[in-house]
């Protein structure tokens, strides 16, 4: 599949300055972060999780455990995604049950991947309350799932892809629109 | 008449080589001589036609006809994998002009009436000739004798059990002390029962990494050693069936230098493959196995210093349904009437073996072990194998005149091939352009 | 990334690639055996026909709970009820089976090469659990994971054998995988079950008559059991056996206090292995069941959860994040 970058929508400096926003609005949202808990989806969720993390604990002074989602398992459509799928290991080094959990994922589109990592934490427990941010929301949602926290919402066509890019994973940080070209 | 023109004759009784012609009048040759001395012309048919027919052997070698000594036509009882007309032809196909198929048929070639029965059959197919092996014991149950002299005044011009070993060492001295006397030869598929049991490789490495229960080369040595010393015993011929193994070919050496009568064949599939080449697949599987890799160049040493006397397909024909099963659980045997002459030529054209070696191994040297020649002179039986050392060509199982497709060398490239095999003065098999 | 497994019907045919990727994908299966919800919807609709021509509890049980725990449905066949004491021919009856349409089939076969056989005539992947004398794949990867587990790697290690292991498709599997990460082999037993040509499958093997001499400097042993079924010879008198290669606690002195110790199992305690060691700190039996679930939950995954070949992803660039 052939991309061609269309252009940039958020750069370093806008990522940083909407994840900061973001975790402001956890806090006020929550009333304090005990009993809270974020769920980073492999993969970019990861670090976007760890840094809202951080950010919380300069505003509140506690610390927020972060734990890690692979959702592979737990897909519908694994035969459309990669031919060799890879299973990676989840982490969640608390306990789910009773918990106040924030799933954070990078982009948010038909909404099956958070139907997934749903089904991921149910199978762990029964956390107490279970809510969603992401860094864009680009509509065209297939199931009855919306997003508490919303960095951006950007309009999308359908040969288009959002590309959020994070140095820990791609070496580069900002947020591209591309299309694919056939 | 039947003319050969411009072949190069090889006869190894005569030591022939020359461009010569051959023509054959009934069912003997006629004269083999230069082109332009062409014997007296047979008075024209009632019709007019002419009656000389003539073959263009340009490039091709004339041999004496090709024998056979070992194969299975399984007619009576197998026919759903082969009949003697469907065997026949394939041996025709593969240049061989007599045939001894092997007695282990259902019922047992044991008696006269399965023997008559077999000629009759060979005779109505009209191809090439068949000389049956009859059982040396009962139903080759290995207990009594069968009945030797009256299947030898039926036609059979050997005994064996093949299948399996002559039982035991006091049989095996009962039936070539009895065989002596009727001046028959013994041939027998030496393996010993104990060391076989279970088999289906040779043992090796190739048996270790697949997990195949494998035997060792003792398994047909030990046999061997045991026969020859009963033939020394009894002063009966005894010849070697499809003989596969270094320590096998030593005792027959051993035994050819102390006078004894002692012969032996040696199949294609065993002088060009080895046990390296076994995977899951039973067209690799027959008894006795593929041998070692050191066996087979031994073979093909014996081949070319006359230990060995003769090669012998061991054409071992089954249905595809009772191969088509696991490794272990398929039949052993391999067909091979139609490769035979074309593996031969590999081993000519790697300067393994001369042409003229190759020639006895398939013509004198069989026809030594069953008491007869084979040459082409005036007055000699009209048999022939035509054929080339560069006609290029492909194998296909699936084209074969066999019922069968057991072969391992399916969609093998050959250079070289029988041209025309003709029997008592008729040509039975001509290539096809 | 490796080139995906189609079929699973040895080791030996294997990269040390597409080892490591099975080993690395057993981790999250590994884990999952701890949730209290031990169900994935993964492979829902998906059918895993279970042949096994040969009797086993343990192995069909293991690949039975791995298919039902990521969600998928077994067909169940069994020796003892097999049409093939009906006559039945192995293709046919495996035949009858795929025209049920399962996505794959596990298969334990007494005869060597019959996985191999049936991967030949059927479209659908073939798992081999076991075919005659040659290889036991998935307990070489699951004896992989509990070394590596344990051990921190699988390179370059000192690996004994004891037992029967010219009958032993689980040795062979072994020797197969652990040689591919430099491994060298000790192995021992009486002599006609140790043949000279198993010098000859590639990694270097060396025999000793003597327990105490195998185990001596050994990283982990694996010990084999007497399999009175698959002998065609007389076998050797039980006592002797345990006389000469019992492996007792006082033999357990002699060598590495670090040295594993494994077992394919069932075990017969009392014969091979003295009860003590069995139930020893050394003994990884348990962990080897445990690891077993995870391995074959990974085969399956790798094997039949997705189409071989799919449409690029849809929506997302990063496809597989």
């Amino acid at each position: 599949m052939r991309v061609v970058e269309k252009r940039q929508l958020m750069s370093a400096t806008e990522i940083e300055r909407t994840l900061q926003r973001l975790a402001h609005e956890v806090v006020e949202k929550s009333g304090g972060t005990q009993n809270l808990a974020l769920i980073g989806v492999r993969r970019r969720g990861v670090p976007l999780a760890h840094r809202i993390a951080k950010a919380m604990q300069t505003i509140d002074g506690t610390e927020v455990p972060v734990g890690t989602l692979d959702i592979t398992l737990y897909r519908d459509d694994l035969s459309k995604v990669a031919a060799h799928p890879v299973v990676h290991s989840s982490e969640i080094p608390f306990g789910v049950d009773d918990k106040d959990l924030i799933v954070v994922d990078d982009v948010l589109y038909t909404g099956r991947t958070i139907r997934a990592a749903m089904n991921g934490l149910f199978d762990l427990g029964r956390p107490s309350r279970v809510r969603l941010l992401v860094l864009i929301d680009r509509g065209h949602r297939e199931l009855p799932i919306e997003a508490s926290f919303v960095g951006r919402h950007v309009q999308t066509g359908d040969m288009e892809i959002v590309e959020v890019r994070l140095t820990d994973v791609d070496r580069e940080e900002r947020v591209m629109l591309v299309e694919r070209v056939e | 008449m039947l003319r050969i023109k411009n072949g190069r004759v090889i006869d190894p009784a005569s030591g022939t080589d020359a461009q010569l012609d051959v023509w054959l009048q009934g069912d003997r040759i006629a004269k083999v001589g230069p082109a332009n001395s062409a014997p007296e012309p047979e008075p024209k048919a009632a019709n007019g036609s002419p009656s000389e027919e003539s073959f263009d052997a340009s490039g091709m070698i004339v041999a004496p006809g090709f024998i056979d000594l070992h194969c299975h036509l399984r007619e009576p009882g197998g026919e759903p994998s082969e009949t003697i007309e469907t065997g026949t032809r394939a041996a025709a196909r593969g240049g061989f002009t007599a045939v001894c198929p092997m007695p282990n048929t259902r019922p047992v070639n044991d008696n006269a009436s399965v023997t008559r029965s077999i000629v009759e059959r060979a005779a109505a197919a009209g191809s090439t000739r068949v000389w049956p092996i009859g059982a040396a014991s009962q139903g080759s149950r290995g207990e009594g004798l069968a009945e030797i002299a009256a299947m030898q005044k039926a036609g059979i011009v050997a005994v064996s059990d093949d299948g399996r070993p002559i039982a035991t060492a006091k049989l095996l001295r009962q039936v070539m002390d009895y065989c002596r006397a009727l001046d028959l030869p013994v041939i027998d598929h030496c393996e010993d029962s104990s060391l076989f049991a279970g088999s289906v490789m040779r043992e090796g490495r190739q048996s270790v990494r697949l997990g195949l229960r494998g035997m060792p080369a003792a398994t047909e040595s030990i046999a061997v050693g045991r026969d020859v010393q009963i033939a020394e015993l009894t002063g009966c011929q005894l010849h070697i069936a499809h003989l596969s193994a270094t320590a096998s070919l030593e005792l027959v050496r051993a035994a050819k230098k102390r006078g004894l009568r002692v012969s032996c064949e040696v199949t294609p599939h065993h002088f060009t493959l080895s046990d390296v080449d076994v995977v899951y697949d039973t067209r690799f599987k027959m008894n006795p196995p593929l041998a070692s890799t050191e066996d087979r160049a031994a073979l093909v040493a014996g081949l070319a210093d006359g230990t060995v006397d003769a090669i012998a397909t061991d054409h071992a024909p089954h249905e595809a349904a009772s191969k088509d099963v696991e490794f272990d659980r398929a039949p052993f045997g391999v067909t091979g009437f139609e490769t035979a002459l074309g593996l031969a030529l590999e081993l000519v054209h790697a300067g393994q073996l001369s042409l003229r070696r190759m020639i006895e191994l398939f013509t004198t040297g069989p026809a030594r072990v069953l008491g007869c020649e084979r040459r082409i002179a005036a007055g000699e039986p009209g048999d022939l194998t035509i054929f080339s050392t560069e006609h290029s060509w492909t194998f296909r199982a699936q084209e074969s005149a066999s019922k069968s497709r057991n072969t391992p060398f399916d969609g093998r490239a050959f250079r070289g091939a029988p041209m025309a095999t003709v029997v008592a003065g008729r040509m039975i098999y001509r290539r096809e352009a | 990334m490796p080139e995906r497994l189609r079929h699973l019907l040895g080791i030996e045919g294997l990269t040390a690639e597409q080892i490591l990727f099975v080993l690395d994908e057993a981790k999250p299966f590994q884990e999952f055996q701890r949730h209290p919800l031990k169900k994935l919807a993964t492979l829902r609709g998906k059918t895993v026909a279970l042949a096994f021509f040969e009797a086993s509890t343990r192995t069909r049980i293991s690949f039975a709970t791995a298919a039902s725990r990521l969600g998928a449905d077994s067909m169940n066949l069994q020796a003892e009820s097999s049409s093939l004491k009906k006559g039945e021919s192995l293709l046919d009856t495996v035949r009858t089976l795929d025209a049920m349409k399962p996505d794959c089939i596990v298969m334990r076969h007494s005869s060597s090469g019959a996985a191999d056989f049936v991967a030949r005539n059927l479209d659908i992947p073939v798992v081999n659990a076991g075919d005659g004398t040659h290889e036991h794949p998935s307990q070489g990867l699951l004896d992989a994971l509990t070394i590596r587990d344990r051990r921190g790697t699988i390179e370059n290690l000192k690996i004994t054998i004891v037992g029967d292991i010219l009958h032993s498709r689980v040795a062979r599997s072994n020797i197969h995988l652990l040689g591919k990460f430099g491994c060298q082999f000790t192995l021992c037993g009486p002599s006609m079950w140790v043949p000279k040509e198993l010098e000859c499958l590639g990694p270097p093997v060396h025999r000793v008559d003597r327990i105490e001499e195998a185990l001596d400097g050994a990283d982990a042993t694996i010990v084999l059991r007497v399999q009175q079924e698959r002998l065609h010879e007389p076998s050797l008198p039980l006592d002797e056996y345990i006389q000469l290669y019992q492996l007792t606690p006082e033999r357990l002195r002699g060598a590495r206090p670090d040295m594993l110790v494994l077992h394919p199992g069932p075990m017969i305690r009392g014969l091979e292995i003295d009860p003590a060691v069995a139930d020893g700190p050394q003994s990884c039996v348990l962990e080897q069941v445990t690891n077993g679930l995870a391995v074959r939950m990974a085969l399956l995954f790798q094997l039949i959860g997705s189409k071989p070949e799919s449409e690029d992803a849809k929506g997302t660039a990063h496809a597989a994040d």
